[in-house]
């Protein structure tokens, strides 16, 4: 009897799909939820830190002067908190992994130039 | 919300080996050892049970203060107390298996006491 | 009389998962005396605390342990609602209880594999962790991560479940039910198996109540103790009933392993047809200011989270007491009189995770 289960497996395993896939060239497993990296639309940004403040693993740097936006990829453990906390909801978490890298892997994004300041005009009434 | 019953007993450390041993012949298990620390003192919780109302013993001890062991009574205590001896640098007298400061070996010696220097991350990352 | 000679082991070891290092007191081929030492990959993360938010902790909280660690996230929150006395809405219970079971049954399958890794049965390895991918798929479909989910925080839960997914969920279990029962009976029935671990590293009732042990360990020795008999998270409403075996050996604590992966299947169905609509979070205001012991059970015992806060958005101590931490103890009685070649085999018995019993 267990002859027969044997036999029915190797059958099975011989003449059936392989269970894994075939990486590089299939694609590997994704859903519309997966984690994979975290991008930040700048133009949104109004740079007020508090991805930096929340980041659980210091990965994000904000510099409010130079207007800039900057991730660390190797500290990030893609947790997805600084997309939570951001008030103008200008982080988001792709589905796809960043690729494999040999050394540090520090993204740096440049914002635009600030909006000229609108000046506040004195209301006169004469 | 599930609320589980839980009794904080504190008593003096000359009464720690005493109650353990009440709890030992009334059949509790030990559930933990852990230490607090909090300032200038050190709170160390003692969780016993028999079913699921558990019952914590809590001494306060200070810098320097010796700690008796329970490891006479409840066999495994060893690990606990070799864990507070590691961490808080607090010394826990005639245990059982005396591990003298090898159970976990870290860098930096009892890390929870001295805790070694935060640096804050600067720009540009520092994975070198 | 024979000369004592002493073998390292560990923590660098084919059989081990994660760094323990043992010195083995051998006469002849028998061990006299284990000595656990720990300390490899101590990362502080409960000193973290006293550095990050108390909510943004929950996801360093989740990061203890790369296996259960769904369930010290939950832990953690539990400790934190009950301190500022919030009541989580019964939709997220649930769903937090159906994670729960899915990473249970993860890291059980996990396990099942690496015991039959341990012991050469290359075959029954490969077919357990076919079947945890199929478990780790739906983790990934609802939470977005394989093993590292982050989707409890304090108060609830980040994303929900849809209705539709629930069945799909139940569905999928329903057809890989089959396969592991298989997988079940092969570990029950199986000669290689049984002539591998039956009547191995033997710890009594009295011994593992005594020592402390939780968990399989516990349960395999015919303790009746499991934390979800309390009823904490959904638990309460799903009938929950533990399962022990009588003998004590490798043998029983691999079979509740094994029996409990059919249960989690069971529960999770059973969570599906009684769950609730509703809001899935509460809202979070103030600081905790208190202290509370929360206990929860996790696929490899019973865990204990101690949070002391003071009402800052610090918190002072957090400290967490893990499975591995206090199945140690056992695990050098156990090891005591046996032969140098079974020594893998039961300290993979008690299914160690270092990363935890360190933090």
């Amino acid at each position: 009897m267990p002859l027969f289960t044997m036999v029915k497996r190797a059958l099975a395993n011989v003449t059936g799909k392989p269970a894994t896939l075939m990486y590089p060239a299939t694609p590997a497993k994704q859903y519309d939820v997966s984690r994979g990296h975290i991008v930040i639309a700048i133009e949104d940004c109004i740079f007020c830190g508090n991805c930096q403040r929340h980041c659980v693993s210091q990965a994000i740097v904000v510099d409010r002067e130079a207007r800039t936006w900057e991730i660390d990829r190797l500290r990030c453990i893609i947790c997805g908190v600084c997309a939570e906390v951001c008030p103008k909801d200008c982080i988001f978490i792709e589905p796809d992994y960043h690729p494999s890298s040999v050394g540090p892997v520090v993204e740096l994004v440049q914002g635009p130039p600030a909006p000229p300041k609108v000046e506040k005009k004195a209301k006169t009434e004469e | 919300m599930n609320e589980q019953k839980h009794t904080v007993i504190e008593i003096a450390v000359t009464d720690l080996l005493k109650k353990a041993e009440e709890y030992h012949t009334k059949g509790h298990r030990l559930v933990q050892i852990g230490c607090t620390p909090l300032g200038d003192r050190y709170e160390i919780n003692y969780t016993f049970t028999t079913a699921w109302d558990f019952e914590s013993l809590r001494i306060t001890v200070h810098d320097g203060d010796e700690i008796p062991s329970i490891s006479g009574t409840y066999w495994g205590a060893f690990i606990y107390e070799n864990e507070i001896h590691d961490l808080f640098g607090l010394s826990v007298t005639d245990m059982n298996i005396d591990f003298q400061g090898h159970l976990i070996e870290t860098r930096v010696p009892t890390p929870f006491k001295n805790p070694p220097k935060v640096t804050i991350v600067s720009k540009g990352g520092d994975a070198q | 009389m024979s000369n004592q000679i002493v073998v390292p082991f560990g923590p660098q070891h084919p059989v081990l998962p994660e760094p323990i290092h043992l010195d083995l007191v051998l006469e002849d081929e028998r061990v006299v005396e284990a000595v656990p030492t720990i300390g490899y990959v101590h990362r502080g993360l409960e000193k973290l605390v006293e550095k990050r938010d108390f909510k943004d902790y929950v996801l360093i909280a989740e990061r203890i342990c790369g296996i259960c660690s769904f369930t010290h996230s939950v832990t953690y929150c539990n400790a934190i609602e009950h301190i500022m006395g919030i009541e989580v809405p019964p939709r997220a219970q649930f769903i937090r209880t159906i994670w729960m079971e899915y990473s249970r049954m993860h890291s059980h399958l996990l396990w099942l594999g690496l015991t039959a890794d341990a012991m050469g049965f290359e075959n029954l390895f490969m077919n357990a962790w076919r079947l945890r991918e199929e478990i780790l798929d739906d983790m990934e479909a609802t939470t977005g991560g394989r093993v590292i989910q982050g989707s409890s925080k304090v108060g609830g839960i980040r994303l929900d479940i849809p209705d539709e997914k629930l069945g799909e969920m139940v569905d999928h279990l329903k057809s890989i039910r089959p396969l592991l029962e298989e997988s079940n009976r092969i570990f029950t029935h199986d000669q290689t198996v049984r002539h591998r671990m039956r009547g191995l590293g033997v710890l009594s009732k009295e011994e593992a109540w005594d020592l402390g042990a939780v968990g399989p360990t516990a349960r395999g020795s015919g303790c009746d103790m499991d934390v979800r008999s309390t009823g904490y998270s959904a638990y309460g409403e799903l009938g929950f009933k533990p399962i022990t075996f009588p003998h004590g050996d490798c043998l029983d604590r691999c079979l509740v392993r094994s029996e409990e992966v059919l249960a989690a299947v069971d529960l999770v169905e059973r969570a599906v047809a009684k769950m609730p609509d509703g809001p899935i979070e509460e809202k979070v205001k103030g600081n905790p200011d208190g202290e509370y012991f929360a206990f929860s059970e996790q696929p490899r015992g019973e865990c204990m989270h101690y949070v002391k806060a003071n009402g800052k958005k610090n918190i002072v101590r957090h400290r967490v007491r893990t499975p591995t931490f206090t199945n140690i103890p056992p695990l050098v009685k156990m090891l005591a009189g046996i032969e140098l070649a079974d020594v893998p085999v039961v300290v993979l018995t008690i299914d160690p995770c270092i990363g935890c019993a360190e933090r």
